[in-house]
């Protein structure tokens, strides 16, 4: 390479990013003087660290770069971007094992309260909300965004659109993560279930989310593919529509804007059902839409097998991101939500049966002449057990919304059990399965430091979610049972807290159900640090060129 | 297929294939959301609903900060065994106040919608502190630290504006005399007792933590456990009239 000859400038960007972070770390200094409490001090400060940080880095990566900008394409191939996606698959690894543990440490104080130690941040009320947040949006969001970012590039053969843009991204979600866990250790909720940041964190991940939106378009609108593969649709609703849930079910005008503590604009009964239509699609655009596009990308690469079905993914695409969003109100059955809502609840969620299914089979099918790879390649098996664990799940849903069933379902475990069914087995099968593919692409490595260690995951996990699972189920429904169990005499047979105790074995199993899946999970993060670590580089012309996408 | 090959401008287009799935997912929101909004028939004309008083308020704002909806519903469902444990079934108009609504979605421990009036004040704080000296199957976290924490009455008023803003019908009056009146529902043989009760009818002041003289979270959460539930006159509400 000739010596550079253009003068190094600081591009727009940079220094307008930097500008910005300077003048928000002053604010944030400005906030922690003034606040109300100490929480808000406390992530005042935090965020005038980080703001300072972020304005570091930009220098930092300013003064370490050529004076060119980044190439997108070198000898006619892209420049894929890989950096921030590395950090986001390194991060959904982390907080999937934070938020595994907060879980089994949650089960286990159901069954010994004594765990509890009557401390404000160690009661179960506290940590539960730590737990889904650090299962779904950690974990959940950072595999989420290392696989939407990897799969936007590759099947667009586009390098990612902005250089600061995908570490802001990046970074400024898992900022938002630490200022949501954070906070609810310390008692700073909206008590909105799967909302429950305050109204500055909530502003945060609005701003973050907005440019997750720009650089996912902008990637797309770049590409190099004249069709936008299937999977993208799939990332693409996803992001629109949390974008939308998240404005539409958090409006909250603060007491001060110098303290934690907001009121949720939206009141009782509406308050109710937005917080369901939010909940459940939370659900359905975050923990299905997304984790489908994974499933469209990593299920065919892997099994090296085209989509089953075209017709089939666009019926169902449209199909479920249309009826999904209907579902909400069988959260709300038989409760003061009107009659009429919970009855269009109901049945959209009956009608969702269909295109949940059209997605499973269109990633079932995909294995149709690749089948012996299940005996021999644990990581493909893992997804489609994902898969298959999607479709038990979307079968199971529809049925509990079913008011009938939903009237003995519903507050009991069997909700518990439900959840578990598609998080830990859909959601979390699916996502190992992905960056067990994602860390030997991403770091270069030939192949995975060992198989065989991802046959023990997938067992070990598959026995625990078994474990789990059947124990909501019955605890779920012998509770139901026995809080409308009459005596022949009319009575009602059993006091509230004689259901509870009828509980504690089946506590106890799902206790033990999550350490297996726990184990399971540690076992992995070993197995990627020794890729990353000791794996074998891979040769630079083996890697195949990507298949146009359809 | 013409079908198949009309998609196809959607999956060329990114910007068009964005604004097809914001008009999608709108819909099914609005058609549920909106109406909830204007139908009369949504929340139920009642007799006795008021807002909460500064102390029950504080109360809440406890609950809320403590994660209890986790484990505790407040929605009676009008199923026979529900209205038999617990009482008459819950009416939208009885959370119409609150922000945000705590019907929640899990019941680990029992609903208490209708806990008011149901157990003594020195059971409620026995128990908070440690349930299982009173319920030995007891799974609950205890509550102990909620004794211990002194309350500063003044800091209440500035939520309550805030509510007023959002929707809850506080008075000029009850936002300037918060201070007073959450001193008041925990000094039962205070005078400004009765100014209380004229401006939240019902209001029952007493010494809810039991301990003499200190103002305490304690006193906060059990005044608004021992509320909840008991606004409405179930023996003026007529059911029939609600039909929907």
């Amino acid at each position: 390479m000739a010596q550079s000859t253009a003068r190094k400038t600081m591009t727009f960007g940079e220094g307008g990013t930097a500008l910005v972070f300077a003048v928000t770390a002053l604010l944030c200094l400005v906030g922690a003087a003034k606040a109300q409490d100490g929480t808000f001090a406390f992530h005042a400060y935090l965020s005038a660290v980080a703001s300072v940080l972020a304005v570091f880095m930009i220098f930092n990566s300013y003064s370490r770069r050529p004076s060119e900008p980044i190439p997108a394409e070198i000898d006619g191939k892209p420049n894929y971007n890989f950096g921030p996606i590395k950090f986001a698959t390194a991060a959904a690894m982390f907080w999937g094992i934070a938020g595994f543990l907060v879980g089994l440490w949650a089960a286990l104080e159901l069954a010994w309260p004594a765990l509890n130690f009557d401390l404000p941040w160690t009661n179960f009320g506290r940590i539960r909300p730590l737990h889904t947040s650090a299962v779904i949006f950690a974990f959940g969001g950072n595999a989420l965004l290392a696989s939407s970012l990897y799969v936007v590039q590759r099947s667009c053969r586009v390098r990612l659109a902005g250089e600061i843009a995908p570490w802001f991204v990046v970074l400024g979600y898992n900022f938002f993560i630490v200022i949501a866990g954070t906070g609810y250790l310390l008692g700073v909720t909206q008590s909105k279930e799967y909302a429950e940041p305050e109204w500055y964190a909530d502003l945060w991940l609005t701003i973050v989310w907005v440019v997750y939106l720009l650089v996912y378009l902008a990637t797309l609108i770049k590409r190099k593919e004249p069709h936008i593969f299937v999977a993208n649709w799939f990332f693409l609703a996803f992001i629109v529509t949390i974008a939308v849930l998240h404005l539409g079910n958090n409006p909250a005008l603060p007491v001060s804007v110098f303290g934690s503590k907001s009121y949720i604009a939206w009141s009782g009964v509406q308050d109710a059902m937005f917080q369901w239509w939010y909940g459940h699609n939370a659900v359905g655009f975050f923990l299905t839409a997304g984790f489908l596009g994974i499933m469209y990308y990593f299920v065919p690469k892997r099994a090296d097998r085209p989509i089953y079905s075209y017709r089939l993914s666009i019926v169902h695409f449209w199909s479920l991101i249309f009826l999904y969003i209907w579902a909400g109100p069988h959260h709300l059955h038989y409760t003061a939500l009107p009659d009429w809502a919970q009855t269009l609840g109901m049945t959209f969620s009956v009608m969702l049966w269909m295109p949940s299914w059209g997605g499973m089979i269109n990633g079932l099918m995909t294995l149709s002449g690749a089948w012996d790879k299940l005996r021999t390649d644990p990581v493909l098996r893992m997804m489609v057990v994902s898969v298959a664990f999607y479709g038990m799940s979307t079968f199971e849903g529809p049925m509990m919304s079913v008011k009938a069933v939903n009237s003995l379902s519903h507050y009991t475990d069997w909700t518990i059990g439900h959840v578990h069914s598609g998080a830990l087995g859909w959601v979390g099968f699916v996502s190992f399965g992905a960056i067990y593919c994602l860390v030997p692409w991403l770091w270069q490595k030939k192949q995975l430091y060992s198989l065989k260690l991802v046959n023990w995951h997938f067992w070990v996990s598959t026995i625990g979610i078994v474990l789990y699972v059947s124990a909501m189920w019955v605890s779920g429904i012998l509770q139901g049972l026995m809080w409308r169990a009459y005596t022949p005499l009319g009575f009602l047979e059993y006091s509230f807290i004689e259901t509870v105790e009828a509980m504690h074995p089946f506590y106890v199993i799902r206790a033990l159900g999550g350490l297996l899946f726990v184990i399971g999970s540690l076992l992995m993060a070993w197995n990627l640090w020794m890729t990353v670590k000791s794996g074998e580089p891979e040769p630079v012309a083996a890697r195949p060129a990507l298949q146009p996408a359809e | 297929m013409s079908f198949l090959s009309r998609h196809g401008v959607l999956e060329r287009n990114a910007i068009l294939l964005a604004v097809a799935i914001l008009v999608v997912i709108l819909i099914g929101g609005i058609v549920e959301i909106a109406p909830l909004f204007y139908l009369k028939s949504t929340i139920e004309k009642v007799e006795g609903m008021r807002p909460y008083t500064p102390l029950e308020l504080v109360g809440r704002d406890i609950y809320v900060r403590e994660g209890c909806y986790t484990c505790h519903s407040q929605m009676v469902r009008p199923l026979r065994d529900e209205v038999e444990r617990y009482g008459h079934y819950s009416l939208a108009a009885e959370s119409m106040y609150d922000h945000p609504f705590q019907w929640g979605s899990k019941r680990t421990g029992p609903d208490l919608a209708r806990v008011g009036g149901k157990y003594s004040d020195e059971w409620h704080v026995t128990h908070l502190i440690n349930p299982r000296s009173i319920v030995p199957q007891s799974i609950m976290p205890g509550y102990g630290f909620l004794a211990r924490a002194e309350l500063d009455p003044t800091k209440i008023a500035r939520n309550m504006r805030t509510l007023r803003v959002v929707g809850v019908p506080y008075t000029d009056d009850q936002i300037k005399n918060a201070a007073l009146d959450l001193k008041a529902q925990a000094t039962p043989d205070s005078p400004d007792v009765t100014d209380l009760q004229k401006r939240y009818p019902k209001a029952v002041a007493r010494n809810f933590d039991g301990d003499q003289g200190r103002l305490t979270e304690m006193d906060a959460l059990v005044a608004y456990l021992q509320v909840l539930g008991t606004l409405v006159d179930f023996k003026l509400y007529d059911d029939k009239a609600d039909l929907r």
